[in-house]
């Protein structure tokens, strides 16, 4: 088998050749109708469904009736494309079109991100990946189970495991439906349904394994995707085509701009303008009830002035609609007035240094902003190192040296995308501070046009002063526009465009595809199999599996179809909730034989239950929800970091509890040894079947 | 299944590595990122270090830290007789 594992392994970098080359074939191809005038609507459209049929192709390729394939994909994925794999698995919409506007936006607070998604792997590689490889099941509530004995510790896993999986894939799915509604015209709602057909036919027939497979393409995708773009920015603006390298020059002079902005008097002008309109808000607010009717005659007055001097349209429609558009009552008032206070008291402080580590006012700021900078690295990091449709992808592995090779190769692909996105989020800040800031409104670059006419939350640039001369306080950005737009702000085809769209989509399906497996596995393995019907058939068992991916790709898409609100919340949020929950009883379990049934039981409850109970208590939408009481946050900690607590809490209780309760049986220390060692001479034998 | 002296060596060794390992990484985690403020003061090719760090450097220690992880635990596993035969 050792040969044909070779030949096999050679027969894959052969395919993905073929595939890649092919790739850029179309692409190219592409590029040439578009000079012959194919318009950008087909082009979008070409590359919604050209990728879809792609992974289609290989999903229907892959299809399997076997359980280890449909679960693990037959064990046999080589280390680097399990790495590819893990890469694509694992960078989601979020990763591919949120994180560079994340870091354009909050600058260095933003690499807090950065660093916790790559640095988990750390952990992934030495306290886990090789000793779930070894212990070879099929699910991490499967480790669970085996190694705490019982139903209760797995059906626990099962429900942490949906927890978690599910708050994220609803996340991606949405992800899905903004890109192709973007691209493509379509409704968000049936752009929400599109990508579930696309996700679905990458796993529905084949699992694990078509998923493994097609997630290899999507990666090859969304890398190139996203390199071409920022390489083409990086010559614009340094003439190297290595971003990464050259980047801290651009920064430099980022950070001279951002100072030159600072002290400039028609940007001072122009925040001053907004600090007047906050506190003009303030003080409405502060005269209600009696400045509701007071306005409210200003408003419809001003109306009348204008129809009687014969304005000209534009202002008389701005006037009816701020007639229109007045609160019904002091109660609207006052919610609008404070909505418009925050929004102009937002825009009244000078720019936001990029390269400086944790700015503040003053001391305990900054004290606040680098507690929570460590907070979200930690938890980032250990909820990297408990999602359970991660830690899967290392059951897939020949072996247990190929899961720690694996491993590398995982981090070293995403490392690639990971260090491209903070040069980025810098050339573009360099390229609106020095090409857009300055100029005259009449000379606006052509895709800062384009954009605002897409959509005016992701780009808003409005002459504050009425100096016809655009300030940076002036614009409004919001952080997805920095990859959407890159493309367009370096100057390339709208053939680049669309790949970039190609890209996120891969990323999200990609993502997608792995957590909906972990929802319908932990479903129809853990929960169908190993606790309801022992003795299900095979044939039965993929067919339930089936039926069940079916069934919670659904009830996904629906819920995303709701559009429930602040979803990079709930993404930050399923990483602290897997870092409570898993982390501390997967890592004693393989670390430390005593560490007990009661003590895992405990362990889990109280460590996601601290979690829980802190964001209930300080997350204001949650407060909203559960009807909680609000708690002041402990330390200044925010909500998404809950985990901070959680996994110490988590890790303590584990410890505690065992010692007070028996220890193991001599099965299950046995078990810790078979999972130490990659092979042992009259070892037991654990492995899935 | 009796565990002989050489399994214990080699579980004791892959414990201190792990041990080293995640010192390292706890360095160029949390010590380089309590330290921002200061190490932001050194500059190096345009970036200030903590900046480049965040962005890059640490990054790199993790990548080397896995990989370095992985030849390690191979020279061991063949050492103290725990390698995989070849897969069935």
């Amino acid at each position: 088998m050792a040969t044909s594992q070779k030949s096999f392994t050679q027969q894959l970098k052969k395919y993905y050749t073929f595939y890649t080359g092919g790739f850029v074939l179309f692409v190219t191809l592409l590029a040439i109708a578009e000079q012959m005038g194919l318009s950008t609507k087909w082009i979008g459209y070409t590359f919604l469904v050209f990728t879809i049929l792609l992974y289609a192709g290989i999903g229907i390729m892959s299809r399997t009736v076997e359980v280890a394939e449909y679960y693990v994909a037959g064990r046999r994925v080589p280390a680097f494309f399990n790495g590819m794999a893990t890469g694509a698995d694992w960078m989601s919409a979020a990763s591919f079109i949120g994180m560079a506007g994340t870091l354009y936006l909050t600058g260095f607070q933003g690499l807090s991100f950065i660093m916790g998604w790559t640095g988990g792997y750390v952990l992934v590689a030495l306290l886990l990946a090789p000793y779930l490889r070894k212990f070879g099941q099929f699910t991490i509530p499967d480790f669970l189970g085996a190694r705490y004995g019982g139903n209760i510790v797995r059906s626990f896993g099962v429900m942490a495991a949906i927890l978690c999986s599910f708050t994220y894939v609803v996340a991606q799915i949405y992800g899905v439906g903004v890109i192709t509604s973007r691209f493509t015209g379509l409704e968000f709602g049936i752009g929400v349904f599109v990508g579930l057909a696309g996700i679905l036919v990458c796993s529905f027939l084949g699992g694990m394994r078509a998923v493994t497979w097609t997630q290899v393409a999507q990666y090859i995708i969304l890398i190139v995707a996203y390199m071409i773009p920022v390489v083409w920015l990086s010559v614009k603006h340094t003439g190297v085509p290595i971003p990464q390298a050259v980047y801290g020059g651009v920064l430099e002079r980022l950070t001279e701009r951002e100072k030159q902005l600072t002290s400039d008097p028609k940007e001072q002008e122009v925040r001053k303008i907004f600090a007047d309109r906050a506190k003009a808000a303030d003080d409405k607010i502060k005269g209600l009830p009696a400045t509701y009717q007071v306005e409210k005659d200003a408003v419809t007055k001003k109306l009348e002035d204008l129809r009687a001097a014969n304005a000209p349209k534009a202002d008389l429609d701005a006037a009816e609609a701020a007639v229109k558009g007045f609160p019904a009552s002091p109660d609207a008032a006052k919610a609008k007035w404070t909505a418009d206070k925050g929004a102009a008291a937002g825009r009244t402080g000078p720019p936001l240094p990029h390269a400086t580590p944790y700015p503040g006012k003053d001391e305990k700021a900054r004290d606040t902003s680098r507690l929570n900078f460590l907070g979200v690295v930690f938890c980032m990091m250990f909820g990297t190192a408990a999602l359970p449709h991660i830690l899967m992808r290392y059951y897939t592995t020949p072996s247990v040296q190929e899961a720690r090779v694996s491993v590398f190769w995982s981090l070293f692909f995403i490392f690639l995308l990971y260090f491209t996105a903070p040069a980025l989020a810098v050339l573009a800040k360099f390229d609106v501070y020095t090409l857009v800031v300055g100029t005259k409104f009449s000379e606006l670059p052509a895709w800062v046009n384009a954009w605002q006419a897409v959509d005016r939350t992701l780009l808003n640039i409005t002459d504050i002063n009425k100096d016809g001369i655009v300030q940076l306080a002036e614009i409004v950005i919001g952080g997805d526009i920095i990859v959407l737009a890159t493309p367009e702000i370096a100057g390339l085809p709208y053939v680049i465009s669309g790949l970039v769209a190609a890209g996120g989509l891969a990323a999200a399906l990609s993502t997608a595809d792995g957590l909906l497996l972990t929802i319908a596995n932990a479903l129809s393995h853990d929960l169908y199999y190993k606790m309801i019907n022992p003795n299900a058939s095979p044939t039965m068992r993929i067919t339930v599996a089936k039926a069940l991916l079916l069934v919670v790709a659904v009830i996904a898409a629906y819920v995303t179809s709701l559009k429930p609100g602040n979803i990079l919340f709930l993404v930050g949020a399923a990483f602290s909730m897997a870092a409570s929950a898993f982390f501390p009883a997967l890592v004693m379990g393989i670390f430390w034989k005593r560490a007990s049934k009661w003590g895992a039981i405990a362990g889990i409850i109280a460590g996601l239950g601290v979690c829980l109970y802190y964001m209930v208590h300080t997350y204001p939408t949650f407060i909203q929800w559960f009807g909680t009481t609000p708690i002041t946050k402990w330390f200044g900690l925010d909500p998404i970091s809950a985990g901070v607590f959680g996994v110490p809490v988590g890790i303590l209780t584990i410890w505690i509890v065992s010692l007070l309760t028996p220890a193991p049986s001599k099965d299950v220390q046995e078990l810790v040894d078979h999972v130490r060692y990659p092979s042992l001479t009259g070892d037991i034998d654990t492995k899935g079947t | 299944m009796q565990l002989t002296q050489t399994h214990i060596d080699y579980w004791q060794k892959n414990l201190r590595l792990t041990a080293v390992l995640l010192a390292i990484w706890f360095v160029a985690t949390f010590v380089m990122a309590w330290f921002a403020i200061p190490l932001a003061e050194i500059k190096i090719f345009g970036w200030p270090l903590s900046f480049y760090m965040a962005a890059q450097g640490s990054l790199i220690i993790y990548v080397a830290i896995i990989g370095y992880y992985a030849i390690a635990m191979r020279k061991n596993d063949l050492e103290h007789g725990v390698q995989e035969g070849e897969e069935d």
